[in-house]
């Protein structure tokens, strides 16, 4: 009821897969909800804090407090080294507490899934915790209990990841269970079993909730099956099925080689003396030719069409809109960052301004462009009073015209100044930092990056803001999903006349008669 | 194959065996300095210095929170938690968050049973901003206070439930079972978030009421961390929190005696889910009481990761269950212990419970061995580092422990709660705690309602 340590901004986090991390399950309510937004990342030095001793005397509240100057930023010291076999370390000291964070990128994921085999790069994440070649699956939960070690692994579109965030008073020992995890999976045929049949009840359980589904079907819709985006990372029922062992082993094998992979490393260590260890860790592992990812060219939307999805009885709407965006390559990049702080990426953002904060339709209403490899998605998203569904995409198309028009200069300097501001938060402890090192890789993006990011935040003007949303936010050319109680919300729906509505079931496909 | 796979494993666990003593010393939890002051009209302040980056957090809380509230209003400290965000004297509608965004702050608030706590996080020299609009919202939230901030964030608050609770699948486990734990005028027996008739039903004069008796600087405490000149933040304190009225004499909080339940209760509650759920719950105790560690301890030894007795049973083993979990929950007042096990497809909720009820007497019979136990105290451990890390988290734990406890100094305590409990203990709490009677919920998909569990399961 009480221990909401580690409450991120707004949202209770209440994990089932641990019993101690207390989570304030019954109890927790929050005033707001996180805006999602990219955030890229320098880290910065102690500043001296402005020492204007007040006066006591007098006060006069109706004015804010003039601030001292912001404290100055510096960039972390990064230092980048490449084994002989091709692996990458990029090392990063921070001695505040005695952990240390290790993330072994291995830069393909879900792109790289075989098309009718959705789920692959997930699954073979998943399979590395089950067993090395001297290691069982419980032998590895064991011993990292054991030293108070965590062993992640996951899969994203770009990349695949194996990560260690431990005490570094047991860093050898922790490191020895992190390679072999990495390195030696044993791909043992009843853990695959087992894991494919929770993954099975998993994907079943996803009917229960909304959102999940209004996510799948927007993907699907956006980008098809032959894309894929339009895959669901964590498979589907039927692609779940058609995985074998071998289909793992060979993702593993293309793709997990020492030279497309970089090892991230953040914390309480020494760069040389870290160096040598992953060195005799990970020095042997060997080299191969990895195969390219091919994506097809989406296809945007040619007109806005409205895909329903009955959930009946749904107290509430789930309301996805939006189009095919851009890869992380994209110049727009900073143009693009600055205008959807304005319209979607923070809590004062016009979506949220207005569909929660003016009209309480719902518990917060964002946007985003989700920038891969290739070309991710922007949605406009919320989850609205089923009663009002019809409203809120009213709010929402209203929105996403109005950004289109010159945003007025106040707002566009608010929008900046939270961006550029904002940074040092980003850059606290160390998997702050190991993450926000992961798009630098990922992305190649230049070594001075975040040398230049407050600079280039402070070049977009208000042109520069309105060139983009008109690139890329049309709203005569969106794809809408919403997952709602469709007898009770049809009809406004099509009062609203945004465009077509159509029927498609849990998954997104045309319905079946 | 299996027998040389078993012999490494004896050899690793050997080696660290040796190394445990090394472990314990290493990771001991550092102390965090402070520095406690009371203003002269009550308001306690809490300092803590950490110059790693140039960020500084707030954390402000108000010994208020839904088991404070009166009957026909619950959810209401939650809402004017909401409310409080609306703008005061000074602080026109939406300021609050646009002048903290536009000066790279992130903020937020949440409410519990027992208490409100609102942060903001930001870069140092944004400091005096959050404390003048935090002292602002303390002192002067009532003269702009209107029916239209009220609605408004009523609608929000709703949603909240409806997002949280209502269109989430076995979203009203925790009120459902609330509500059979506790006597009906107990401060726990209702929800936090609250009902949707009551939250229609809070008026403009619950607000001002609310506010008059509980917002006031004897009732909350400041905690500022991380990078700020000691001197001018006094200054900056005292300029805006002192002349700050103190508020009357706060009520009497009720003080429930304990529960006893004479015989389990069973109860069904249909959901639209398309596999059931068993909720096992016991009366434990409150937080910080002396066995509440050794409860956490229990938690993990039955299902806080692979090896756990539930979940190496039930999920890892047999693959009956999809999901287990199992947590001490505790609060100011008093404590429950959950067990939760989704059944896979095919299973009954009955059977279950039976396993469940089979591990529970297991523990309370045959207690724990050596290796469970360190493997919970070693992660327990490790997890205490991880909520030092970041100035918001450490001013939100120094606030805490100063509410709970009455003083922050505490981190190294409660890590040592943890490092004392052996094998004993757990073996006792769990026959103390889980060998009493317990509230079984059995969440059913829609039309199902003969899976409950109506006895000791199968």
């Amino acid at each position: 009821m009480t221990r909401d340590w580690g409450m991120a901004r707004g949202e209770s986090h209440c994990s089932v897969r641990s019993a101690l991390v207390l989570c304030a399950l019954v109890s927790l309510g929050c005033a707001r909800r996180p805006a999602a937004e990219e955030m890229p990342t320098p880290v910065m030095q102690p500043a001296t804090v402005p020492t204007d001793t007040p006066k006591v005397a007098s006060l006069d509240r109706s004015k804010p407090p003039t601030l001292g100057d912001p404290p100055d930023l510096t960039l972390p010291v990064m230092s980048r080294t490449t084994l002989p076999n091709g692996l990458e370390l990029v090392i990063v000291e921070q001695h505040e507490l005695p952990v240390a964070d290790f993330i072994l990128l291995v830069q393909t994921g879900g792109e790289g899934d075989p098309a009718r085999k959705a789920g692959v790069a997930s699954l073979t994440a998943a399979m590395l915790q089950e067993g090395t070649t001297s290691r069982t699956s419980l032998d590895i939960a064991d011993q990292e209990a054991y030293l108070g070690a965590s062993i992640q692994t996951g899969s994203g579109w770009d990349a695949t990841n194996v990560s260690l965030h431990t005490p570094t008073a047991q860093l050898d020992s922790a490191l020895a269970l992190f390679a072999d995890v990495a390195l030696r999976p044993s791909w043992t045929a009843k853990e695959l079993a087992r894991l494919r049949d929770e993954r099975m009840t998993s994907l079943m359980q996803i009917r229960d909730r909304a959102p999940a589904i209004a996510d799948r079907a927007y993907a699907s819709i956006l980008y098809g099956g032959d894309h894929p985006y339009g895959r669901p990372l964590t498979g589907t029922e039927a692609s779940t099925k058609a995985i074998q062992r071998a289909d793992l082993q060979r993702f593993y094998g293309s793709y997990f080689r020492p030279n497309n992979a970089t090892m991230i490393i953040v914390g309480d260590v020494s760069a040389a003396d870290i160096t040598q260890r992953i060195g005799e860790l990970f020095g042997k592992w060997s080299p191969g030719k990895v195969p390219n990812v091919e994506f097809r060219e989406p296809r945007l939307p040619a007109v806005t069409t409205v895909y329903l999805i009955d959930k009946p009885g749904a107290p509430q709407s789930s309301v996805r809109i939006g189009t095919v965006g851009v890869p992380r390559s994209t110049e727009d990049y900073f143009a693009l960052l600055v205008m959807n702080t304005v319209l979607g990426g923070s809590f004062t953002s016009r979506l949220n301004a207005n569909l929660r904060e003016t009209k309480g339709y719902t518990y917060g209403a964002n946007s985003r462009f989700d920038m891969r490899r290739a070309a991710g998605p922007f949605t406009a998203r919320a989850e609205v009073t089923g009663g009002k569904t019809d409203s809120s995409l009213f709010e929402f198309m209203k929105e996403l015209r109005a950004i289109r028009d010159t945003v007025p200069s106040p707002e566009l300097e608010k929008a900046k100044r939270y961006l550029q501001l904002g940074l040092p938060a980003r850059f606290e402890t160390t998997g702050d930092i190991a993450s926000q090192i992961i798009p630098i890789v990922l992305y190649d993006l230049p070594t001075d990056y975040f040398n230049t990011y407050v600079r280039r935040i402070e070049d977009v003007t208000q042109a520069d803001i309105q060139r983009v949303a008109n690139k890329y936010v049309d709203p005569a050319r969106m794809s809408i999903v919403i997952v709602g109680d469709r007898k009770s919300i049809e009809p406004g729906l099509k009062g609203l006349g945004v465009g077509d509505i159509v029927i498609r079931d849990l998954s997104g496909q045309p319905v079946r008669p | 194959m299996k027998k040389s796979l078993s012999i490494a494993t004896r050899c690793i666990a050997g080696l660290f065996m040796l190394a445990v003593p090394a472990l314990a010393a290493a990771q001991s939890v550092p102390k965090l300095a402070v520095e406690k002051y009371t203003l002269p009209n009550g308001l306690e302040v809490i300092l803590h210095e950490d110059r790693s980056v140039p960020m500084v957090a707030v954390n402000t809380f108000y010994k208020v929170g839904s088991a404070d509230e009166l009957p026909g209003r619950t959810g209401f400290a939650h809402l004017f938690e909401h409310i409080m965000f609306m703008g005061s004297q000074n602080v026109a509608v939406g300021a609050f968050d646009q002048m903290l965004e536009a000066a790279g702050a992130q903020n937020n608030g949440s409410t519990t049973e027992d208490r409100t706590d609102y942060n903001e996080e930001m870069p140092s020299n944004a400091l005096p901003l959050a404390l003048w609009l935090d002292a602002d919202r303390m002192g002067f939230l009532l003269p702009t206070m209107d029916m239209q901030k009220l609605d408004l964030q009523r609608d929000v608050v709703k949603n909240e439930r409806r997002q949280g609770v209502d269109n989430v699948p076995y979203g009203r486990a925790f009120e459902v079972v609330g509500a059979a734990m506790y006597p009906k005028d107990h401060p726990y027996s209702w929800p936090v978030i609250g009902s949707m008739a009551d939250l229609s039903a809070a008026t403009l004069e619950d607000v001002k009421q609310f506010f008059r008796t509980y917002y006031a600087p004897n009732n909350a405490s400041i905690t500022i961390a991380g990078d700020f000149n000691r001197d001018s933040t006094k200054a900056w304190v005292e300029r805006y929190y002192g002349d700050i009225p103190r508020g009357p004499a706060l009520p009497e909080r009720p003080a429930p005696s304990a529960i006893t339940m004479a015989s389990d209760t069973f109860l069904v509650l249909e959901d639209r889910v398309q596999l059931p759920r068993l909720y096992n719950t016991w009366h434990s105790v409150k937080y910080f009481h002396e066995d509440d560690g050794t409860l956490d301890i229990l938690a993990y030894v039955l299902a806080g990761d692979k090896n756990s007795r539930l979940y190496k049973r039930l999920v890892y083993d047999m693959q009956v269950a999809q999901d287990v979990s199992a947590f001490q929950n505790s609060g100011r007042l008093v404590g429950q212990f959950w067990v939760i096990v989704t059944p896979k497809p095919g299973q009954s909720p009955a059977r279950m419970a039976k396993l469940v009820n089979e591990e529970v007497q297991r523990v309370i019979n045959d207690g724990i061995t050596a290796r469970e136990l360190t493997r919970a105290q070693n992660t327990v451990r490790a997890r205490f580092l991880d909520r030092l890390a970041g100035v918001r988290n450490k001013a939100a734990l120094l606030n805490t422990y100063n509410y709970f406890v009455g003083t922050p100094e505490y981190v190294q305590k409660d890590a040592a709660r943890y490092d004392r409990v052996t094998a004993e203990d757990v073996k006792r709490v769990a026959s103390s705690y889980l060998g009493k009677k317990k509230v079984v919920l059995t969440i059913v998909p829609t039309g199902k309602p003969d899976l409950m569990v109506k006895g000791g399961g199968e």
